[in-house]
């Protein structure tokens, strides 16, 4: 689902977080988190509302005041450091442009701000805005700009500075679903282009596994999984990060010996260690087939209960009378099944995990 | 429908010219008395406004009012401006508590204040100035609660958050944020918010005559008792003067600004 997973060494440096804690009147936002990013790669943080992620991003960017923790950018402490003193470029969830400016002032302001001279200033904004494609638009006010080509005015405002890192908070939130995935390959592109470090925060789980280099999934403001796109979705290290990323059926079974097994079936656990005794297997969509010999019985058989279309694959809901169970697959196959017909589940013997209070330990990747 | 927008078209026609005739009879009476000769019968003259410059108590008070308003306006920009920034940013839960400082001149009675103000005066007026001008801060205290609803107001348009903290990022420091980002922003709402202090400010009257200054509105009092057409070309001036600031201003408050204004971008 990746793009890329490869980096250009560019301008990037490395970014440490250190045991990173903000708390707001007693609630923690952010426990302790602890991440390092390489130069130049692309880290996403993505989690449900209130996880902490943006909390995370503004500590970085000096936007908000730690608790205790650091913030270290290339060996050097900026904790302490304010906002207009980090050199970081930053593109916000609300269009940020200033709306008394044309794309190109908006631009070079940051350039203004480091006395950068006039005609460099103008050559730079110009640069910039070629860079993300809006070479065209430097004389039009944000008003005069879509949502889409104001976060692409305001992506090319933070890279203007030539910032040490760049963050993106929820950039792409704003804007429809056709002009969120265009911009989100603009994004990878331009940032392995330009080869910065960057910390791209989300809800979007897609979005997430598709732009990043290494998805950190956080929850109740604790890393939970850290880790590349196909690792956090294959082998989802809690059972938070496997139905925060991607559906998941919930079917109950047994461990025993390093496998569970549900319903006559046995599957391999992505921990063999998990202790024997009753357990809830986390299953993916993907992972169940169906076949349509409707005479058969048994514990795997149910009813379909709806088909829903979603381009190249299907996702078929089949009600097991105790259960309900979603199987996704390719959209020839799907149409085989219609609503209310009676079909058999197969699952694949990919490793699974299981809900259980034990498994759900923090197991973030060092 | 097409009967129902003639129908809106003509209540607002209507309202409109009612208004109209609100604000302009008053108007255009005070400009016929001005104009009057010395009897019914006389022709129209000017003489009232001729005198205006050649009346010195007039001309100073002119002079006195305009520097009050002036200095009054540029203090409520500096103290109330960044400080309502500062608390929509920072202190939000002051919030409640600063609207409600800002807004307690209006429930307080001029006399009151007065009374309140004047030992405070006295104190000044004999360890550090007896200038009028000193009453830009009575007066600032007057102009708060329309300059802070105003500021308000422009504050509510933009997204300041956001708009400060993408300054603050690309290098600004908080000055810069001010005077770069914040104001160019808001310039209709502190064009209004200056506008207010000065119509407020040339129109006093209570403040400075119980505190024994002279300022325009207790001079126009004064030289009524002795040449009424005069004291209503003053008064007429003023108000004048008053609509010439609001036209300009609201022109220099369109300024560069591109179609769809200056407000949240979404």
């Amino acid at each position: 689902m990746s793009t890329t997973t490869t980096t250009q060494s560019g301008s990037g440096i490395e970014v440490r977080l250190e045991k990173l804690r903000r708390v707001f009147a007693g609630v923690v936002a952010l426990d302790e988190l602890t991440l390092t990013i390489a130069p130049g790669e692309l880290v996403a943080l993505l989690g449900p509302s209130g996880c902490g992620k943006t909390t995370a991003l503004r500590l970085v960017a000096g936007l908000d005041e730690v608790t205790s923790g650091n913030v270290v950018f290339g060996g050097s402490d900026v904790t302490q450091l304010g906002a207009n003193r980090r050199g970081v470029g930053m593109v916000f969830q609300a269009y940020s442009l200033f709306p008394h400016m044309t794309a190109i002032q908006n631009v070079a302001f940051g350039l203004q701000m480091r006395h950068v001279e006039n005609s460099e200033r103008r050559k730079r904004s110009g640069e910039m805005l070629e860079l993300v494609g809006l070479s065209g638009f430097a004389d039009r006010y944000p008003q005069q700009l879509s949502g889409g080509q104001q976060q692409r005015v305001a992506l090319a405002r933070a890279l203007a500075i030539r910032p040490k890192v760049l963050l993106l908070d929820e950039p792409l939130s704003a804007l429809d679903a056709k002009v969120r995935a265009r911009l989100r390959d603009e994004i990878r592109r331009v940032q392995l282009e330009v080869g910065i470090t960057t910390l791209f925060v989300t809800h979007d789980q897609e979005e997430a596994l598709a732009i990043a280099d290494r998805v950190g999934v956080m929850n109740k403001g604790r890393l939970e999984q850290l880790g590349p796109p196909t690792v956090i979705y294959s082998r989802p290290a809690t059972p938070f990060v496997a139905e925060f990323v991607g559906l998941t059926n919930k079917l109950e079974g047994t461990v025993k010996d390093g496998q569970v097994e549900v319903r006559g079936v046995r599957i391999p656990l992505v921990r063999p260690d998990t202790p024997n005794g009753p357990a809830t297997a986390l299953i993916r969509p993907e992972a169940v087939s169906l076949t349509g010999d409707g005479a058969s019985s048994g514990p795997l058989t149910g009813n379909v209960i709806a088909v829903a279309f979603l381009g190249a694959t299907s996702r078929v809901t089949v009600d097991l009378g105790d259960a309900i169970v979603l199987a996704q697959m390719p959209t020839s196959e799907a149409s085989a099944h219609t609503a209310g017909s009676r079909v058999t589940l197969k699952v694949r013997p990919d490793p699974v995990l299981i809900a259980r209070e034990e498994t759900a330990a923090t197991a973030a990747e060092a | 429908m097409r009967a129902r927008r003639i129908k809106l078209q003509a209540f607002r026609v209507a309202v409109f010219i009612a208004c109209g005739l609100f604000f302009l009879v008053p108007i255009f009476a005070m400009l016929e008395f001005s104009t009057r000769g010395n009897d019914l019968s006389s022709p129209r003259s000017l003489d009232a406004w001729t005198r205006i410059p050649s009346t010195p108590e007039l001309a100073t008070a002119i002079t006195v009012s305009l520097e009050l308003a002036l200095i009054t306006s540029v203090m409520m920009l500096v103290l109330i401006l960044p400080t309502m920034v500062w608390v929509r940013l920072r202190l939000p839960k002051l919030s409640r508590i600063v609207e409600f400082i800002c807004l307690m001149p209006l429930t307080v009675p001029a006399i009151a204040l007065v009374v309140g103000i004047k030992p405070l005066y006295i104190w000044i007026s004999l360890n550090f100035t007896d200038s009028i001008l000193a009453l830009s801060f009575a007066y600032l205290i007057l102009v708060l609660p329309y300059a802070y609803r105003a500021l308000d107001a422009g504050l509510g348009a933009i997204d300041l958050k956001t708009l400060t903290e993408a300054a603050r990022s690309l290098g600004a420091g908080w000055g810069t944020v001010m005077l770069r980002v914040v104001v160019p922003n808001m310039r209709s709402a502190i064009l209004n918010a200056s506008l207010l202090s000065v119509a407020l400010v040339l129109g006093e009257y209570t403040f400075a005559n119980l505190m024994n200054y002279e300022n325009l509105q207790v001079a126009i009092q004064f030289v009524s008792l002795v040449d009424a057409n005069t004291s209503i070309a003053v008064a007429v001036a003023a108000l004048l003067f008053a609509f010439v600031i609001l036209l300009v201003l609201s022109f220099v408050g369109r300024g560069r600004v591109p179609a769809g204004g200056l407000g949240r971008t979404r």
